[in-house]
């Protein structure tokens, strides 16, 4: 049974499946979410508006039996935080029971006539709209809870807590993990904001008795298939016991803050001198120590490499999951603080509330340079998620996000681009990944372009992180290898293995080429990845965005940045290289 | 001479008696290259996948200097 599109209308509460039409037959996840936003979303439309929809989309093999480490579900959208194209991308549940239906994907679209709010409950033989008011208020933790009660086959919940109830910028979408807590999101853009706006608390997906995936070519699949498990647990990063399993992603912290690039202290530093007490080695002891929680946890079925992790409190009881170095940086190194207890109260405050961690850790940073808050105070900053939950005032301006929390504090220091916060990798200190934050078409993002793996881990070669040299070149590469992978469905984290190991590299592509039936190779990945690109940079300019949006803040260029003390010194001209094609 | 070494992530296996990010300061003579004091510290090449001289990238083959901060790394990534 070929795939469907699931269109949802929040105005009359109606639902109907669509052939894929011929033009977006060869797409899934990212590729599928963005080409769907382009044509159908008015890029100068208001994000919150009634023109503006959410686009769900598994990849091309998530659902398929057995292909490794592929739960990944694209979310797309016009952003509200950064008024350009958005897809935001997250592990969990959610991915294969969607394509389990036989769905490419979900597009949810208009608002509901009556104010009411629903919870969407899809399954084989189609949509509920169910009233959602007694979930309303309600955080994310509890939200699966009731609704894991309620349909009793394990169900994939995405949902947004109460940040994404009141629209602000801040707001992401969670997805449950296997043991039904909330910690998957789909963080970045605000997203969120754009859920709530059609009036959904949270979309409930059933694959039970669903059709299941198609498989154009099983001989090729397998194949590919086993070539690509090969190389990923075979690779010293991303094989049993190796980094990623062993310390999660928080085993980058110790090794950037050595390399001069852990922004600290609302990126006025390069180093954290509290940097081993927030890492990934850290998290390892307490978990041994304490007794509870765990390392090597799969955020969904199927996953090789386990990345994540349960975080336990001092009791041994599983705390939150997960604590990623993303989030240990910006609710940690970028506060001054380095407590890790307090770190994960923080995420699960946001898991709770819906909110992207690494916006949540930069905007607090924000404010506390703004003097309202003294840099390394744990308690205020925990605090300051009460003033959220209650939708204060002050609550109310920090869920909007960094660049809004800025202006309202009168801070300068404002490390956004495309007014998305930078992740956990400072620009000055290397060069390739500030090129990705400033011109991909999502605002500041280390996923859209990994350029870390050759400048700092050695990974799929090695280059100077703080030299400009070939940085445009090196970045659209990545940025074009990134769209294709956020297409398949695949962690991104398979990346890693494949760009040190070709034999991985050409299975990824023949295990696409084996689900779809379309002519793929390993040589076509960034051709395809450069198509997804055009469309995207084509939505922006079509919303208004020019070469003026794919530039790094200010400060940068004159504050020297400690250890290395250097300045943002790739000239805007090389900038402009990256996306020169487009328009050519 | 001396240098300070820190090893992280999965390199501390070869070397336990060390907190995280604790250095281990090793007396070495003047010449002594970063691979050499790899091996002498007990870490496997084809572990290390980078090392770090004072923040910056270094090569097995170069020289170390006295109060040398030295970091050697296995494969990581992430975020």
């Amino acid at each position: 049974m070929a795939r469907k599109i699931l269109r949802i209308k929040m105005d009359d509460l109606s639902y109907k499946y669509e052939e894929v039409p011929s033009k977006w037959a060869k797409w899934g996840g990212r590729g599928l979410t963005s080409n769907i936003v382009a044509e159908e979303v008015d890029p100068t439309c208001h994000p919150l508006g009634p023109n503006n929809k959410l686009v769900i989309a598994p990849g091309w093999v998530s659902g398929t039996p057995a292909a490794p480490s592929s739960g990944r579900t694209s979310f797309g959208g016009k952003s509200p935080l950064t008024g350009g194209i958005k897809e935001s991308n997250s592990g969990g549940t959610s991915s294969q029971k969607i394509a389990k239906l036989g769905l490419a994907a979900i597009i949810l679209e208009g608002m509901p006539k009556d104010s009411k709010w629903y919870v969407l409950v899809i399954t084989k033989d189609g949509v509920k709209f169910e009233e959602a008011n007694d979930l309303l208020g309600k955080g994310m933790y509890e939200v699966d809870e009731i609704l894991w009660k309620k349909y009793p086959n394990k169900p994939a919940i995405i949902g947004i807590g109460m940040v994404g109830e009141k629209k602000l910028s801040n707001a992401g979408i969670s997805v449950n993990d296997p043991e039904n807590k909330p910690g998957r999101y789909a963080g970045r853009g605000g997203l969120g904001a754009v859920m709530g706006a059609r009036g959904v608390k949270a979309i409930v997906v059933d694959d039970t008795g669903g059709p299941g995936v198609e498989i154009a070519n099983m001989d090729l699949f397998k194949t590919g298939r086993k070539k690509l498990t090969d190389a990923i647990t075979s690779h010293d990063l991303t094989k049993p016991g190796g980094g990623l399993n062993s310390y999660g992603t928080n085993v980058l912290m110790n090794i950037i803050n050595e390399a001069g690039g852990l922004p600290t202290r609302n990126f006025s530093a390069g180093y954290f001198e509290g940097a081993s007490k927030i890492s990934g080695e850290m998290i390892a002891e307490t978990v041994e120590k304490r007794g509870g929680g765990m390392t090597g946890h799969g955020c969904h079925t199927g996953c090789i490499i386990k990345c994540s992790n349960i975080y336990p409190d001092e009791d041994g009881n599983d705390l939150v999951s997960p604590v990623e170095y993303e989030t240990a940086m910006s609710l940690g190194s970028n506060c001054g603080i380095d407590d890790l207890d307090y770190i994960a109260k923080m995420t699960y405050q946001c898991d709770d509330l819906g909110l992207d961690t690494i916006e949540a850790g930069n905007t607090i940073a924000v404010y506390m340079d703004s003097g309202a808050l003294e840099f390394g105070d744990k308690e205020g900053a925990l605090s300051l998620f009460d003033e959220i939950r209650q939708m204060t005032p002050l609550g109310r301006i920090l869920g909007q996000g960094v660049k809004a929390t800025a202006e309202a504090f009168g801070v300068f220091r404002v490390p956004t681009i495309k007014g998305q916060s930078m992740p956990a990798y400072e620009p000055r200190a290397i060069k390739g990944i500030g090129v990705t934050y400033a011109t991909t078409p999502m605002g500041a993002d280390h996923t859209a372009g990994y350029t870390i793996a050759p400048e700092i881990a050695g990974v799929g070669g090695k280059v100077d992180p703080l030299s400009d040299e070939g940085k445009s070149e090196l970045s659209l590469t990545f940025q074009a290898a990134t769209a294709f992978i956020d297409s398949t469905g695949y962690c991104l984290f398979i990346a890693f293995p494949i760009l040190d190991i070709p034999e991985g590299w050409a299975g990824m592509a023949e295990s696409v080429a084996g689900v779809t039936g379309q002519s793929i190779t390993g040589d076509d990945v960034i051709s395809i990845g450069k198509e997804i690109l055009k469309v995207e940079r084509d939505f922006n300019t079509r919303a208004g965005f020019t070469a003026a949006d794919d530039r790094p803040p200010e400060f940068m260029r004159y504050e020297k940045l400690p250890p290395h003390n250097e300045v943002w010194t790739v000239s805007d001209k090389a900038l402009d290289e990256v996306f020169a094609w487009v328009n050519s | 001479m001396q240098v300070e070494v820190r090893v992280f992530a999965t390199l501390r296996r070869y070397l336990p008696e060390l907190g995280i990010s604790e250095p281990k300061v090793v007396e070495v003579p003047q010449g002594t290259t970063l691979d050499q004091i790899r091996e002498m510290l007990g870490l496997p090449a084809e572990e290390v996948k980078v090392i770090m001289v004072n923040h910056l990238q270094a090569a097995p083959e170069d020289r170390a200097a006295d109060g040398d901060r030295i970091t050697y790394i296995p494969a990581v990534a992430g975020g």
